[in-house]
């Protein structure tokens, strides 16, 4: 039992991450990464969503019926995602004026909706609740070093201390987000394949 | 109504705040269907359409949100009717016109999740466009995604032939390739000012 747990662990931080090996999720991982805060910001607001709607869905499971499950899905993540928003908007209200757009954007993030179908409407609650939990770690990942590469390249600080008189501006600006992300996900996928070529070598 | 105007929203949300180039809107489908030309050009032709009917259909309905004081309620509602909208014109355009039906088909239901067309909706309501407002920016801005994704299947379709290292092939490179297309239209910034 404990193995399919540490499974699924493995799965959402590496194996499957969302953003480097799926590439699920890229509005949001390009967008909002423009620092280290917002992109933790961001990470974990999807992670709440993504956790909460994977918990429900799994306990509703069986109540729906197939042919509209897309559309119950989506009113679910939607329902969860207007919660965050609000709570967003109460709480953490600069964080919520620099994500804007992206938060009520949450409810098209193609890994929510994914690991809703692919995975908690065939899960009973507790794995699904850890799937949800652990995605959303890989996803917030994912994006924290992204925007801590774009941060101290463009701008010369790391989660708002500012370190260096170096700013290389075209790092915060959309072409840097691109161009970070793809090297990112070219190295991630060059040290996977490394890794796994060591353990198969080894057995 | 003032014409300048118009053609100002309409030529910023095509070139300058290009929806996938500057505001990353729509990336799923941008790096999903680029890799041949004819799908990138059968999705663009969808998206424009989507987006047009879609954001005049949300323009009247955020304005009966309003009117019974739930603007929360524009996220669900929102997309909640694309989906619908997506779905209905499948079967309408499989009834008049299989022609169109079999060039857009594939690329409708993908649509849904595009966050493109929920973000143009979302975006015409925070900035209070009028109906006419909003006609043009969803036009401008289905253009801007046809142009972006069609410049970038072409690219694409030539990267095929060259040798890329084992581990940049696929994601990164297509990646890298975005950021210098997006770099190349931040050239477009300071055409028109709003």
């Amino acid at each position: 039992m404990t193995s399919k747990y540490k499974d699924i662990m493995k799965q959402g931080l590496f194996e499957q991450n969302p953003v480097f090996m799926q590439a699920l999720g890229m509005c949001p991982a390009l967008a909002t990464t423009t620092s280290a805060i917002n992109a933790i910001g961001m990470g974990v607001a999807t992670t709440c969503v993504l956790v909460m709607s994977n918990i429900v869905i799994s306990i509703i499971r069986k109540l729906i019926p197939d042919k509209i499950r897309i559309p119950a899905y989506i009113v679910v993540i939607a329902s969860f995602v207007t919660m965050i928003d609000m709570l967003m908007h109460g709480f953490t209200y600069e964080l919520w004026k620099t994500l804007g757009l992206f938060i009520p954007l949450i409810v098209v993030n193609c890994l929510i909706l994914g690991r809703a179908e692919s995975f908690a409407s065939r899960n009973s609650t507790v794995p699904a609740f850890l799937d949800g939990l652990f995605m959303g770690l890989g996803f917030t990942g994912a994006l924290f070093i992204l925007g801590s590469v774009r941060e101290i390249l463009g701008n010369g600080s790391f989660m708002g201390m500012q370190f260096s008189e170096v700013k290389l501006f075209a790092f915060v600006l959309p072409p840097g987000a691109y161009l970070a992300l793809g090297i990112l996900a070219g190295l991630f996928t060059f040290v996977s394949n490394k890794f796994s070529n060591k353990t198969k070598e080894k057995s | 109504m003032d014409l300048t105007r118009l053609f100002v929203i309409f030529l910023s949300a095509m070139l300058v705040n290009n929806f996938v180039l500057s505001r990353f809107l729509g990336i799923c489908p941008f790096l999903g269907v680029s890799r041949k030309l004819d799908t990138a050009t059968g999705m663009s032709l969808a998206v424009i359409f989507v987006m047009t009917v879609a954001s005049v259909i949300t323009w009247f309905l955020n304005e009966l949100l309003l009117m019974m004081d739930i603007p929360f309620m524009r996220t669900i509602v929102f997309i909640l009717v694309i989906a619908t909208l997506v779905q209905l014109i499948e079967t309408v355009l499989k009834k008049i016109s299989p022609t169109l039906y079999e060039a857009l088909g594939i690329y409708l239901p993908l649509i849904t999740t595009n966050c493109a067309i929920l973000g143009l909706a979302i975006l015409n309501v925070q900035q209070e466009y009028r109906l006419m407002e909003t006609i043009f920016h969803a036009i401008g801005a289905g253009l801007g995604f046809a142009i972006a994704l069609i410049i970038f299947a072409t690219i694409r379709e030539r990267m095929d032939l060259y040798e890329i290292p084992e581990s940049f092939r696929g994601l990164a490179s297509a990646l890298v390739t975005a950021g210098l297309l997006s770099m190349a239209f931040m050239g477009f910034q300071g055409l028109v000012r709003l």
